[in-house]
């Protein structure tokens, strides 16, 4: 039996959108705890806190990619054909 | 001009035309796209604070006579400004040969530390933080790091402070 077309993807989505939120979780905290080593005087954390807060934002971008081409793809399969309305 | 239904819709989708599917979708792709813009935000902050770190200029610290070997009895401190007149510190001679120096600010909430000759340590009145004489390191409450500490150097009588170690520990 064909999944129901209002649900279809949409579990893809939550997990992307689940995923993105425990990634800018770890990356706020990153960036507290990169300042107050900051003021605290430890210049030497700064660097690497960089290095994985780009590779959080990286993982964020890719993850934003892929919720994307969900949405289109499933938009494009379950959207009635609407040509006709505009003439195109 | 009125549009056609597409083919195979019921008519009522014309009168009624909301998807309710779209709806859902676009409404998580933009909370999607909030979320990443976000972390883009946060990767500035970052980058930011590395910036701050490249033009802050370069701490350097003069050599200060603080005091003398023969004014100090064991146990007992004297309180000096270094490296700047802003900056509080306090010297403890903890036996007849050895003096440390520390930032007096405790790294809590600033409050000035003594120094408690009967438990050896450095005390913060304020929120009862504790710090080891000899090292500067946590001993109990509310303080995150260690006592900054004022490195010194010993010129015959006379005990100069050269520097200012962040980096706790000794």
């Amino acid at each position: 039996m064909e999944s129901r077309p209002t649900t279809k993807g949409l579990t893809a989505l939550d997990a992307a959108l689940t995923m993105i939120v425990v990634l800018l979780v770890v990356q706020m905290w990153l960036l507290t705890a990169t300042l107050e080593s900051y003021l605290a005087g430890h210049h030497d954390v700064v660097m690497p806190g960089l290095g994985v807060s780009t590779l959080l934002m990286g993982a964020c971008l890719a993850l934003y990619g892929f919720v994307r081409r969900v949405d289109q793809a499933v938009k494009r399969a379950r959207l009635p054909n609407t040509s006709h309305l505009t003439g195109l | 001009m009125t549009p056609t239904p597409p083919p195979g819709d019921p008519l009522w989708r014309d009168e009624f035309s909301v998807y309710a599917a779209e709806e859902r979708y676009v409404s998580r792709r933009q909370f999607a796209k909030f979320l990443t813009l976000t972390s883009v935000g946060m990767f500035v902050g970052q980058v930011w604070i590395l910036a701050k770190t490249w033009m802050a200029p370069k701490h350097t610290y003069p050599a200060v006579a603080i005091g003398n070997v023969a004014d100090i009895p064991v146990q007992g401190v004297k309180l000096f400004r270094y490296p700047t007149e802003h900056d509080t510190a306090i010297l403890v001679r903890t036996d007849a040969e050895t003096f440390v120096a520390y930032s007096q600010k405790c790294t809590h909430l600033s409050c000035a530390v003594f120094y408690a000759p009967e438990r050896k340590r450095l005390e913060c009145p304020c929120h009862e933080g504790y710090f080891a004489v000899d090292t500067g390191r946590v001993l109990q409450g509310p303080p995150p790091r260690p006592l900054p500490r004022i490195l010194l150097r010993r010129d015959g009588d006379t005990i100069l402070a050269v520097g200012v170690d962040t980096h706790g520990e000794g």
